[in-house]
């Protein structure tokens, strides 16, 4: 099986529509073309893929526990809820 | 008061997908009712429709797209595209400002329903798509379509069950007609050909399990179909100042509540709304050549409304045709009058007057022109296209000929 990381990618690459090769570590998502529902929708494919539930309000996405700012936040919050939730 | 014309016009629906194959069915009266094709259809009573066949999403939409349409928005913006291509209308600056929508539509997004319900009670799943509420709600269509064409006026759906389209194409006349827009796009569509939107109507047990037969002696109940019809309404001078096609003239229109009955329909309910429509238009009784009659061949609605027909037109009614395409197409609830209003142009502007096909045996009941099985030719200069619904909503359109 891939590395969380790679999953994570390929989930993101597959909401902006790009190549994995295409989404870097320090993008944003607004660098990526990933607008509001296409975050909540991406976050429904991470909770899916690694069967977690991730603790984030649309409401007020910056003061959610999950940090969001960039590609490598959203993996480095995913391989911790994956250690904590497993 | 200012005149108001159509200018374009859509479909999908199960006669074709679009309004030259439509029109074309309904001239053959060909049937497009058939077996059912979906998950579980086994375990319903009620295995025929008229479904949409030969439909491919991934064709006309992205998977972005896909995500966020449920079936019945899918329709509507088929439809939309070939109805607004149709018009050469596009819209910016203050035409857009002012331009709206407002379609009909009974159910939402039954099959998002369905397919979620059946994620959460029976498979046990604790999460659903994100997206389950934009692809439901009822108005999503008319969202989808406004954002796709950036009409930004008066946008908004209407839900009144069998009659929501009629309605919707109502309100969307009297904007055009009292001068408040230029163009309103408007119709309406539905899409509950699923395991639970049947599942549902099987439990009224008014549904027929053979076929639709309107107004005939054997008939046994409706058939539900699915799709959508939309419209461009458009006020006369805009649409002559640009030197559009005119498809027909909406000549005026009513509506009524019978007040009586959650589902038994009433002969002077109905009667009332089609004597208002006449009245709206200016029109006398024997003016009319056709009427598309609600006809969804249950016991109760043929008979009623065969003497509603006969109370308004007297004896007009014996020289008048009267017609249910449900015959082919199926009952599309929300959907059905824009759909039903193709014929009404049919009849109008090229002459032709769709049948009701799966008539057997004449109803003592029923005892008007139905148009049995086979298109006829006609010089018709009005038609009525008529809408009663579960909740004794009722809403009547007469139709022009142009020119």
């Amino acid at each position: 099986m891939s590395s969380i990381k790679d999953r994570v990618i390929d989930i993101i690459a597959q909401q902006a529509v790009l190549e994995p090769s295409d989404v870097s570590l320090d993008s944003t998502l607004d660098d990526l073309g990933i607008d509001s529902l296409g975050l909540v929708e991406s976050i429904f494919a991470i909770e899916e893929e690694f069967d977690i539930s991730v603790p984030f309000n649309a409401n007020a996405p910056e003061d959610s526990e999950f940090d969001i700012s960039s590609v490598a936040s959203i993996i480095d919050g995913i391989e911790a809820l994956v250690k904590d939730q497993s | 008061m200012k005149r108001v014309v159509i200018t374009g016009a859509g479909t999908i629906n199960a006669l074709g997908h679009n309004v030259p194959d439509t029109l074309e069915a309904m001239r053959e009266g060909r049937c497009g009712i058939g077996d059912l094709e979906f998950r579980d259809v086994d375990r319903l009573a009620i295995r025929i429709g008229g479904q949409v066949r030969g439909y491919e999403p991934e064709t006309r939409f992205n998977r972005q797209q896909l995500s966020l349409y449920d079936r019945f928005t899918q329709f509507t913006l088929i439809a939309a595209r070939e109805a607004i291509g149709q018009s050469g209308l596009e819209f910016s600056g203050e035409l857009a400002a002012r331009s709206g929508v407002v379609l009909g539509n009974s159910g939402g997004g039954m099959t998002t329903l369905d397919e979620n319900y059946r994620s959460v009670y029976e498979d046990g799943k604790n999460r659903v798509h994100p997206f389950v509420v934009p692809k439901l709600m009822n108005n999503a269509a008319a969202s989808h379509l406004s954002m796709e064409f950036n009409l930004k006026g008066p946008s908004f759906t209407v839900s009144t069950a069998c009659a929501s389209s009629n309605h919707a194409m109502a309100q969307a006349f009297q904007m055009v007609h009292g001068g408040m827009t230029p163009v309103m796009i408007t119709g309406g569509s539905e899409s509950m050909l699923c395991f639970g939107g049947v599942k549902a109507w099987e439990g009224l047990r008014v549904m027929s399990k053979d076929g639709c037969r309107p107004f005939s002696a054997n008939r046994n109940g409706m058939v539900q179909g699915e799709g959508a019809g939309i419209f461009v309404f458009e006020e006369y001078e805009h649409a002559r100042a640009r030197g559009a096609e005119i498809l027909a003239e909406v000549a005026g229109y009513a509506m009524s509540s019978d007040a009586s009955d959650i589902v038994m329909p009433s002969k002077q309910g109905a009667a009332r709304a089609i004597k208002g429509a006449l009245a709206d238009a200016r029109l006398n009784t024997s003016d009319v050549g056709y009427i598309n009659a609600h006809g969804t061949g249950t016991a109760a609605n043929d008979k009623t409304e065969s003497a509603a027909v006969a109370d308004v037109f007297g004896a007009h009614a014996d020289r008048l045709m009267i017609s249910s395409t449900k015959s082919m197409h199926g009952h599309l609830i929300g959907g059905t009058g824009a759909v039903e209003l193709l014929a009404c142009i049919l009849a109008v502007r090229d002459g032709i007057i769709a049948p009701t096909i799966g008539y057997d045996e004449p109803d003592p009941e029923c005892a008007l022109d139905v148009v049995p099985n086979e298109a006829r030719e006609a010089n018709v200069s009005v038609a009525l296209s008529n809408a009663f619904a579960f909740g004794g909503l009722n809403a009547v359109l007469a139709l022009k000929r142009f020119g």
